[in-house]
């Protein structure tokens, strides 16, 4: 039972890579395809590693699994703000069709 | 004269993306980790499969690293290809049972985190010890 529900988070971990990474393939601008991958990419990694810690269950290789799924969470959000920042303050510009900037 | 030489430069370009596509391609069929799978295991053509999504995924990181028009677009990609090596390894630990291979996410996750905030505050302008 817990290797059929592992399955299922990790089949839905693929597909969230997937679609986030075509995102990064397609958008026009950095900040678009920051929007488009980070969350995607997060969502769909932290959900491979808890199918894979279902599967695994409480071996060393699960407790691992758990302590980076933490860590991604923790760290990946941080350093897309920090590249969206840096990526503002150096000149980039928007694509054309955007409708407004707020942070100036 | 000028010319000349970025046609050169945009042949040379096209000529190695055409190599990763192979590269990739190959990769996606011919299968090369069959080898370090146990063949009792459940589950195993998910996981074959999911390998060959997450190899698609980082192709289309790898395109927009070579290919970013700009410096943040290359960083963007870094990023995400570093965050797409921590699902690898823990679908190679589940296929292979070895635990060792979530030490190698683990020690990714961290360098990628530390490489891409180094890289911002290049990219900002500002020194490394601020």
């Amino acid at each position: 039972m817990n290797n059929i529900i592992g399955v299922i988070f990790i089949t839905l971990g693929l597909a969230f890579d997937l679609i986030g990474c075509l995102g990064l393939f397609r958008f026009p601008d950095v900040y678009n395809r920051l929007q488009a991958s980070t969350k995607c990419v997060t969502f769909g990694t932290c959900n491979i590693l808890f199918g894979t810690f279902l599967v695994l269950g409480f071996n060393a290789a699960g407790i691992k699994c758990l302590l980076a799924l933490i860590f991604l969470l923790f760290s990946s959000p941080t350093s897309s703000h920090a590249l969206a920042r840096a990526a503002h303050k150096s000149g980039e510009k928007l694509c054309e069709g955007s409708v407004g900037n707020e942070y100036k | 004269m000028f010319k000349k030489r970025k046609g050169l430069v945009k042949t040379v370009r096209y000529f190695i993306s055409a190599l990763l596509l192979a590269v990739i391609l190959s990769a996606l069929l011919f299968h090369p980790l069959n080898i370090l799978m146990y063949p009792d295991l459940p589950f195993l053509n998910i996981l074959k499969r999911g390998m060959s999504i997450i190899l698609l995924s980082a192709f289309f990181c790898l395109f927009r690293v070579l290919r970013g028009p700009n410096a943040a677009d290359r960083i963007v990609g870094m990023d995400m290809l570093g965050i797409l090596i921590v699902g690898i390894c823990a679908l190679l630990s589940i296929s292979t049972k070895r635990s060792w291979y979530m030490d190698i996410g683990i020690a990714w996750a961290l360098q990628s985190f530390i490489s891409t905030l180094a890289f911002a505050k290049f990219l900002e302008g500002k020194d490394f010890d601020e």
